[in-house]
């Protein structure tokens, strides 16, 4: 949920729509913003599975918990890159695959 | 290979305060940060600091970093690397970077590392669940991004982040269910802590989580009371139902460059892990470089402010920079021992004892 009021932070400014593709379904999120955030606005939770589910943990791009599949490339830290118009945004099993890689 | 006078490493309070105080001198800074903006963990602070004026004292957080921005962008002498990670420092002082996709390589006179610090983790059954975020996590979600991380949380912690998070959530219209805290008593100030009381957040001293339930993301937490040894009491569970568990449990000091550049460090708990040995220069036992902030100990950002002015003036105070440095810098250790006077700040200062070289 996007925090409309707010006693101190005034500046949450409006920003640019756009929309993404996660997990085959259309979403919207602001541009610009860390994929992460998008996805929380979206209800999405669950970033990848490890064995077991893996989320959103540090949000500064320390842990390594959000790694996602982003535009086809694994091990995005998505809670530091910042959303683009038409990315397309997979949950990523265990290490990840690298397009034309060894199986 | 690209050289600088001072390499900065970290562009949040300390280090921005380093590049300003050494440029300041005329000395020629770099300033790494590996983030898209400068600032630090100050972009997210949304609540006033405490201290005195010269410490941005009344300030909010999100508005020291943006005085100090404005500083930095108009001295000609620092220049700002940002979206840029140091990989390495290697033993012969090279340090080797990620700059956007590109990697580089620089030599600098004098290495400031002021990389901050990392939060750390609870051990509980589930603590890898979705939903169980650390507090820094929650600040940088609302206070930086405008998204709420769920509905109702339960926040482990009652020292100042636990209690000021959750009072930040609240100002983000989110719901805290409680605050606990296995010490017997709160840690955090008792400002902060009836603030939060008074909004009807419970605080249970004494209290442990010892799951997240939940399968694919949480869905509440059992806690439980906690004897003098910290061992759970039996029969004193309670279910709480959150979908947010987060946790302000304290950070660890970010020291990897720093044991790269083969400096001594030692294990201090009360400065959060391992932190290394330092004169009063702020000089680490690795000739020429410093540290500052959280790197050094965890503190606060007031402090990490004052450490990174005192690195920033000797490193270019051994370059042969300025005049009159070593007053300037009495002033900032006075600063120093000021932000320091109190119960946490003799705790500081008596960890502080063990790592002077």
């Amino acid at each position: 949920m996007r925090i409309k009021k707010h006693p101190v932070l005034s500046s949450i400014v409006e920003k640019t729509e756009v929309e993404f593709i996660f997990e085959g379904k259309m979403l919207k999120g602001y541009e610009g913003e860390p994929i992460a955030a998008a996805l929380h606005e979206n209800g999405v939770r669950v970033l990848r599975h490890d064995h077991r589910p893996r989320g959103f943990f540090c949000a500064i791009g320390n842990c390594s918990s959000c790694l996602m599949e982003v535009n086809g490339e694994p091990n995005v830290r998505v809670c530091v890159e910042e959303l683009r118009d038409g990315m397309v945004i997979n949950m990523q099993e265990g290490k990840g695959k690298l397009k034309g890689g060894e199986e | 290979m690209l050289h600088t006078e001072i390499a900065i490493i970290g562009g949040g309070p300390a280090g921005m305060c380093a590049a300003i105080a050494a440029a300041n001198q005329g000395a020629r800074v770099t300033l790494f940060d590996r983030g898209k903006r400068l600032g630090g963990q100050l972009v997210k602070q949304t609540h006033r600091f405490f201290g005195s004026e010269k410490e941005y004292a009344g300030i909010r957080g999100i508005d020291i970093a943006k005085i100090l921005y404005e500083e930095i962008e108009k001295n000609k002498l620092i220049d700002v690397k940002l979206d840029t990670t140091v990989l390495a420092i290697y033993s012969d002082g090279v340090i080797s970077y990620e700059e956007g996709k590109s990697y580089k390589r620089m030599t600098s006179e004098k290495t400031i590392i002021a990389a901050g610090a990392a939060e750390k983790m609870l051990l509980f059954e589930n603590n890898d669940l979705p939903g169980v975020y650390g507090a820094g996590a929650v600040q940088t979600l609302m206070n930086e991004h405008g998204i709420v991380p769920g509905n109702n949380v339960l926040m482990i912690g009652a020292g100042n982040i636990g209690l000021i998070v959750s009072y930040q959530l609240m100002q983000a219209g989110v719901k805290v269910a409680a605050i606990i805290d296995a010490a017997p008593k709160v840690g955090g100030y008792l400002v902060h802590a009836s603030k939060v009381r008074r909004l009807g957040v419970p605080i249970l001293t004494s209290h442990t989580i010892k799951t997240a339930l939940g399968n694919e993301t949480v869905e509440g937490a059992v806690i439980c009371e906690v004897d003098d040894k910290f061992n759970p009491i039996p029969n004193t569970d309670q279910t709480i139902d959150v979908d947010i568990i987060c946790l302000a449990v304290g950070l660890s000091p970010q020291g990897e460059l720093l044991r790269q550049t083969g400096c001594e460090v030692k294990y201090v708990p009360s400065l959060g892990g391992f932190v290394p040995l330092r004169d009063e220069n702020l000089q680490t036992t690795t000739n020429g470089v410093y540290v500052a902030g959280d790197s050094a100990e965890v503190e606060e950002a007031s402090s990490a402010m004052v450490e990174g002015t005192i690195a920033g003036l000797s490193a270019a105070e051994a370059l042969g920079y300025g005049t009159n440095i070593v007053a300037i810098k009495e002033g900032f250790k006075n600063d120093l021992d000021v932000l320091r006077s109190g119960a946490v700040g003799e705790k500081i200062k008596s960890g502080l004892k063990l790592l002077s070289c």
